[in-house]
């Protein structure tokens, strides 16, 4: 079936139709999405908040920045993904605690070299995301509920390394790594290149290869990926190692940027991660959203909460401001898909929630 | 739930004329006529894009017309979602069910207006009587109590329609209702609905099976691009005349599958069994070879070609492809032999629905199409682009997405997407279920010249004539086991149906074709 002639047909051999690649031209197809709406916010509010903030524009702002959203967005790269399956991970700060915990108890008491310790921790991050993706993906228990559970447990286990105490004599050498600049006196610190790599790594992961495509496929239709082709068990299992392995990473500088850790660092980063991941216009049902939107929207918080701080403006209403930007966030992306849809004549997407054909087909597992 | 007036007797109890919709720049209705008489089952036929989805949809509330009148029970009407058009007694069963779930058969029928006791209670035992009062009366047998979850689709139809005659409707519209019925439940359906237009309500009937209208409708309308072309009493007219209004030209209903070389075994099924599900199955096909699976619905057709592909588990038995033995449960692996797969649900397992159509036709074939292990969507689109310009599948552009498309140009991206991977084995279930006719001969034709090029092709059709008409063996599979072989010159209506019901009296039924 290599050749396209109809040898048996009788009737008008019909020519072979060739097609657009898309409807839409190349600039609203990249300009009218949400990723854009988020980098532009971004960039505006970095403008306003450098012209109108007193001492954004001072050399350590954005430095802090950096250091600060770091493991934010460290760890929103492998949710991204994991999301756009449509699961979730909870557990990921207390990964990142157990991974800080690890990496003070097996460096500073145990005295193995950090490189060693540092290994180790990220090591048992990855056991700590196989677990996750076993109970998910082969196990088949929903994500949400295995990763409260897991949240808790790895949580325990951090506290249970650490109890009350916190090791806080981490050697300058590192301590000093994490901080250090790429360039002297720039604002840019030292973490940022594996954040870079990092990123890279993803968005051609999510974006450029077969698995990618197999990630939107199963949020948007597990059972259709599966008579696909796609082994959806697999590529969960592997989102939530990946998850564990970043996060874990995370953990490792978390203790050597604070060169201090105690059993509850990180605790609660998950939301900042998610509510991020989110507002770069990735759907919590699973199959839609795109890297570099939820980079511009950890940016995004990181850039309003650190504006606000420099105004003076207390945790609490950063907070609120971040809150409203999130479920604005998700308004809009329920109504663009209600705008888009309009052609084809569908109605408010949460109108017709209620309809119980449209709750039928919500998502079974 | 009534509002029925014995006045109106004689008027119509749906007017539909010159009405229109469109969709932004598209006109999916430009004048849509239609008038139902109560006592009266109305046959509304047209190619799929016709315009007859969108009619049933303003009817039921879905959509406001544009333009047009709109009359119900003599009184002009215009509704704005679907309670309006319930309470005004109006019913619609559409193709897809859809039922919730989780809850029980009885409390999906009667959801939303559950029989109540004293503390606003519910009443179950009321609810599950009057379930299986409305089961008895249709002939069918299904716990209420159960959960909908896990049902066959004919059963979730026969509780959507059990929904729809539990509303005492006045208008009764079944889009495709027969579409995933076997041949007896249908006889049932039909009773059922001819009792109903005994009883003075008004039917309308959508169907692409001319038998069955033919067999049960009283009026027949043919719509063709969104426009009214005629209605007829069904006795009045013929199949031929009909076809011919609705495509606008001749067609040959069924293109019967040209003889090819028949080569060498490329699927081999030995002993395959699964518990309760299919029993001893052992089947070949060979190159150039079309081998339809038949049977009722619910015979484990569907399951055996699943557990061939990989996607289910069998407890024993063995599945070879081109003389290497498969593994279970390794769809992928079937795929690199040359397995290919198009499922009986388009829309939950044939494509992904929400996905455009370049990434649905480039889904398979995508582990070929990376250079240096990354891939873009210029290559998908590249690759995608003359797939779907072979199948002729009409869209604007490849980034569309598959669900603003019609069944049958879903079903062509689908073919598109494993004929794409050059297959050795094509199984194909319900090959043209909800797709009109002009579509239909295209996909037979398209599956006969397939075979004629040396494919294998195992076919899986609840439709008679297409069975008889593509198949050179047919496999009648009953309650789980291949009941009979037959080749294409001992193949009729009757020694199929005979086969599938695993009757012992031959059969006094009005088989088609």
């Amino acid at each position: 079936m290599s050749t396209t002639t109809t040898t048996t047909s009788a009737q008008t051999p019909a020519p072979v139709r060739t097609y657009r690649s898309y409807a839409r031209p190349l600039w609203m197809r990249s300009l009218m999405t949400h990723e854009a709406a988020v980098i532009a916010l971004l960039i505006a509010v970095f403008a306003w908040a450098n012209g109108n903030v007193a001492n954004f524009d001072g050399p350590l702002t954005l430095y802090y920045l950096f250091l600060d959203t770091a493991p934010i967005l460290l760890i929103a790269l492998p949710m991204t993904l994991v999301i756009v399956t449509g699961e979730i991970d909870l557990s990921v700060a207390s990964i990142v605690g157990v991974s800080a915990a690890l990496t003070g108890v097996f460096h500073v008491d145990a005295g193995l070299s950090l490189p060693v310790a540092a290994t180790l921790a990220v090591g048992v991050g990855i056991v700590a995301g196989a677990l996750n993706g076993f109970l998910v993906a082969y196990v088949g228990l929903p994500s949400l509920a295995v990763t409260i559970g897991t949240l808790a447990l790895f949580r325990g286990i951090a506290v249970g390394l650490l109890g009350d105490s916190s090791i806080t004599d981490f050697p300058d050498k590192w301590t000093d790594l994490a901080k250090e600049r790429l360039v002297e006196e720039s604002a840019y610190p030292m973490i940022l290149l594996p954040i870079a790599v990092l990123a890279v790594v993803f968005v051609l992961l999510l974006h450029f290869t077969g698995f990618g495509r197999g990630i939107y496929e199963i949020g948007l239709n597990d059972e259709a990926a599966r008579f696909t082709g796609v082994n959806v068990e697999r590529t969960k299992f592997m989102l939530f190692v990946l998850s564990g392995a970043v996060s874990a990473f995370a953990g490792v500088y978390y203790a050597l940027r604070y060169g201090s850790v105690r059993g509850d660092s990180a605790y609660g980063l998950e939301l900042q991660v998610i509510a991020a991941v989110l507002l770069g216009g990735v759907s919590i049902f699973g199959g839609r959203g795109a890297l570099h939107g939820v980079l511009a929207g950890v940016l995004l918080i990181g850039v309003i909460s650190s504006a606000m701080r420099l105004e003076g403006e207390t945790v609490n209403k950063i907070n609120i401001v971040i809150g409203v930007l999130l479920v604005l966030s998700v308004i809009s992306t329920s109504f663009l898909s209600w705008a888009s849809g309009l052609r084809s004549g569908r109605r408010w997407p949460w109108a017709s929630r209620s309809r119980p054909d449209r709750a039928a087909r919500q998502p079974q597992s | 739930m009534s509002a029925r007036t014995e006045a109106g007797a004689a008027s119509p109890t749906l007017e539909l004329r010159d009405v229109a919709k469109s969709f932004g720049a598209v006109a999916a209705l430009r004048s849509g006529t239609l008038e139902v008489s109560p006592g009266s089952i109305h046959a509304l036929v047209g190619e799929n894009g016709a315009g007859k989805s969108t009619l049933v949809k303003i009817v039921a509330g879905v959509h406001r017309r544009d333009a047009g009148t709109f009359r119900l029970l003599g009184t002009d009407v215009d509704f704005g979602s679907t309670a309006e058009s319930k309470a005004a007694g109006v019913a619609v069963i559409y193709q897809e069910p859809t039922l919730f779930p989780d809850l029980s058969v009885a409390e999906n029928i009667f959801m939303g207006r559950h029989p109540l006791r004293a503390g606003r209670r519910i009443d179950r035992p009321q609810m599950y009587a009057e379930s299986e009062a409305l089961f008895s009366r249709l002939g069918v047998h299904i716990d209420p109590r159960r959960p909908a979850r896990g049902l066959s689709i004919a059963d979730q139809q026969i509780i959507e329609i059990a929904k729809a005659i539990s509303l005492d409707a006045a208008l009764l519209v079944m889009d495709e209702p027969t579409a995933a019925l076997s041949g007896v439940e249908v006889d049932r359906l039909f009773a059922v609905a001819r009792s109903l237009r005994d009883e003075g309500r008004a039917l309308v009937f959508i169907s692409h099976r001319f038998d069955e209208v033919f067999a049960l409708c009283d009026m027949v309308t043919v719509m063709r691009d969104g426009q009214y072309v005629s209605t007829d009493a069904v006795a009045e007219t013929s199949v031929e005349q009909i076809v011919a209004r609705m495509v606008g030209r001749e067609v040959a209903e069924l293109f019967p599958k040209v003889p090819a070389e028949v080569g060498d075994v490329v699927l081999e099924v030995e002993g395959l069994n699964r518990a309760g599900v299919f029993h001893d199955v052992s089947f070949q096909v060979r190159a150039g070879e079309i081998v339809a699976l038949a049977g009722l619905v619910g015979a484990g057709r569907s399951e055996i070609a699943r557990a061939v592909f990989g996607v289910d588990r069998y407890d024993a038995g063995r599945v070879a492809l081109a003389g290497r033995p498969l593994p279970q449960r390794r769809p992928r692996a079937a795929i690199a032999a040359g397995m290919a797969f198009v499922p009986e649900d388009r829309r939950q397992q044939g494509l992904v629905i929400e996905g455009t159509i370049a990434r649905n036709v480039a889904s398979v074939i995508r582990t070929r199409l990376d250079r240096f292990g990354l891939l873009t969507a210029r290559a998908e689109n590249k690759a995608a682009g003359p797939w779907a310009g072979r199948l002729e599948v009409k869209t604007s552009a490849l980034d569309m997405r598959a669900a603003t498309m019609s069944g049958g140009n879903q079903q062509k991206v689908v073919l598109a997407k494993w004929l794409a991977t050059e297959p050795k084995l094509l199984i194909i279930d319900e090959p043209t279920r909800g797709i009109d006719v002009g579509t239909k001969a295209e996909v037979h034709r398209l599956l006969s010249d397939l075979a004629g090029r040396g494919l294998a092709i195992l076919m899986i059709s609840s439709e008679l004539p297409e069975v008889l008409g593509m198949a050179d063996r047919v496999l009648v599979v009953h309650e789980g086991r291949i009941a009979a072989e037959l080749d294409r010159d001992q193949a009729t209506p009757e020694s199929v149906m005979h086969a599938a019901t695993g009757s012992v009296t031959p059969l006094s039924q009005e088989v088609t074709a």
